[in-house]
């Protein structure tokens, strides 16, 4: 073997060394199990902590500012629907939701109670301190024009890219700002060849899911029908949103301490001062 | 008279081998073709595509899988931008299946994969950072990318992890521009999983006319 050879070879071997190192670090730290759903209608809100409530029209959008410590709860009051989301580091909107970084860090794409959704800066931007659906999309996205002209009849009919674009211009931002998002109560399931599926099952009146801010944010939401939701009807339902003061976390908070990866997230977040 | 190979040499507009970690860009005119390599096999090639005159449109991983109704890029995907539009196609594969849901490595996720120790790593989205900022771009315009070479199987229940590459060396990839792009590539240089053998190599791009 040359000498060059040998030295590639060693430095293949560091290099797997390390990994398999790094993966026993992570798996000593033994990952508490995620609980199941919250139950529908069993987390009342405390009055005295709600901020502010608004109901989003189906098809329409809403931009709110969320300091650290408050939370969103968004709740399917009126019905099924689907709600996406994207949201900006408020003291510097050039850190944004990162889908693709939550669920690769997160070694997952099934979004639930427990979890946490990451900036592209590695910290943690939301904790979902409570879920009762579990059926959440990262990987598909949203409607646009096009989509709903595909989909419905009738049109044109309001859509979550030109939504999102509207939100992130009236809080002085760029179409180019605009991140991949998040859709909450949607349902779809990944089958074999990466082919994708809408259980409907999956989500129902009712539901609703509580998102703790972890660092200060602005957030923009849109109600349009996921573009999987194979209701032949364009009838989103309203949805409701509601801001409030968390419980402040304490020490064995289940989104803080659930994995390591979202722990070392939370270390990131405080060498920032978030 | 001009025989075949030297026709074909005649359509070739760029022969350019990216050595192991380094970033890439080239211009794609629409109709023109772009050849990914992966010389020795196994190296993750983080892609991102521009439309040429407005930067702001940009490629979509959730358009495009949501316009193919499946997760992976292969032959025949199209590659849609952040617009609903078609920017390229795949034309041609020959390792048969490329992650988009997973993004590109930086300094920032390693720390949260793999451990604060990973912070002062060469990592794509530096390498991306870069490469935008030559056509007046910034982080605010580094998207979820595609991540040709690259193995990541999504399971039934969600699970989603970077799996040995499947890619052997000289296997390609091949996409016909539909509008004049901007192809910005970060070749690897993560060591911390198996998605580059553990081990960076170099790659060539070509791009050539039809």
């Amino acid at each position: 073997m040359s000498d060059a050879m040998s030295d590639e070879a060693s430095l293949i071997a560091e290099n797997r060394r390390r990994y398999e190192e790094l993966k026993q670090a992570g798996q000593r730290y033994a990952p508490r199990a995620l609980p199941g759903p919250s139950p529908r209608g069993g987390v009342p809100l405390d009055a005295a902590a709600i901020l502010h409530r608004e109901t989003i029209p189906g098809g329409w959008y809403w931009t709110t500012a969320l300091k650290r410590g408050e939370a969103i709860r968004l709740s399917l009051d009126h019905g099924p629907s689907s709600v996406a989301l994207v949201a900006w580091s408020a003291s510097d909107p050039s850190e944004r939701l990162n889908y693709a970084d939550t669920v690769k860090v997160q070694w997952t794409a099934a979004l639930r109670k427990g979890r946490v959704l990451f900036s592209d800066m590695g910290r943690v931007m939301f904790s979902m301190i409570e879920d009762s659906c579990g059926a959440h999309d990262a990987l598909v996205g949203s409607s646009n024009a096009a989509s709903n002209a595909a989909r419905y009849a009738g049109g044109p009919h309001r859509n979550t890219r030109d939504n999102l674009v509207l939100a992130a211009l009236k809080s002085g931002l760029e179409r180019r700002d605009i991140p991949a998002c998040i859709s909450f109560f949607a349902p779809v399931v990944v089958g074999p060849e990466g082919r994708f599926a809408w259980n409907a099952a999956g989500r129902m009146a009712g539901d609703f899911v509580d998102l703790r801010a972890e660092m200060d944010l602005i957030v923009a939401l849109s109600n349009c029908p996921h573009p999987l939701d194979p209701a032949p009807d364009y009838a989103p339902n309203p949805v409701t949103v509601t801001r409030f003061r968390a419980p402040p976390p304490v020490g064995d908070d289940l989104c803080r301490t659930a994995t390591i990866e979202a722990v070392r997230g939370f270390e990131n977040n405080a060498a920032a001062g978030f | 008279m001009t025989d075949t190979v030297t026709t074909l040499f005649d359509q070739v507009v760029l022969d350019q081998v990216v050595p192991a970690q380094a970033p890439f860009s080239t211009l794609v005119r629409a109709g023109q073709t772009i050849r990914i390599e992966d010389s020795q096999g196994c190296q993750a090639v983080d892609t991102l595509f521009y439309r040429a005159d407005d930067r702001a449109e940009r490629y979509s991983s959730q358009d495009t899988v949501r316009a193919q109704g499946a997760a992976y890029v292969t032959t025949g995907t199209r590659v849609m931008s952040n617009e609903g539009r078609l920017m390229l196609t795949v034309t041609a594969d020959s390792c048969g299946r490329h992650d988009t849901s997973a993004g590109a490595c930086s300094c920032e996720s390693n720390t949260v994969r793999f451990g604060h120790a990973t912070k002062y790593l060469h990592a794509c989205r530096e390498n991306f950072a870069l490469e935008v900022a030559k056509y007046g771009l910034s982080k605010r315009d580094i998207v979820p990318n595609i991540n040709f070479f690259m193995n990541v199987p999504i399971e039934q229940d969600g699970g989603l992890a970077i799996v040995d590459g499947v890619s052997s060396p000289g296997d390609y990839v091949e996409l016909r521009a539909e509008m004049d792009v901007i192809c910005v590539i970060s070749n690897c240089p993560q060591i911390n999983n198996p998605c580059n053998g553990f081990n960076p190599t170099p790659i060539r791009v070509t791009v050539r006319e039809g």
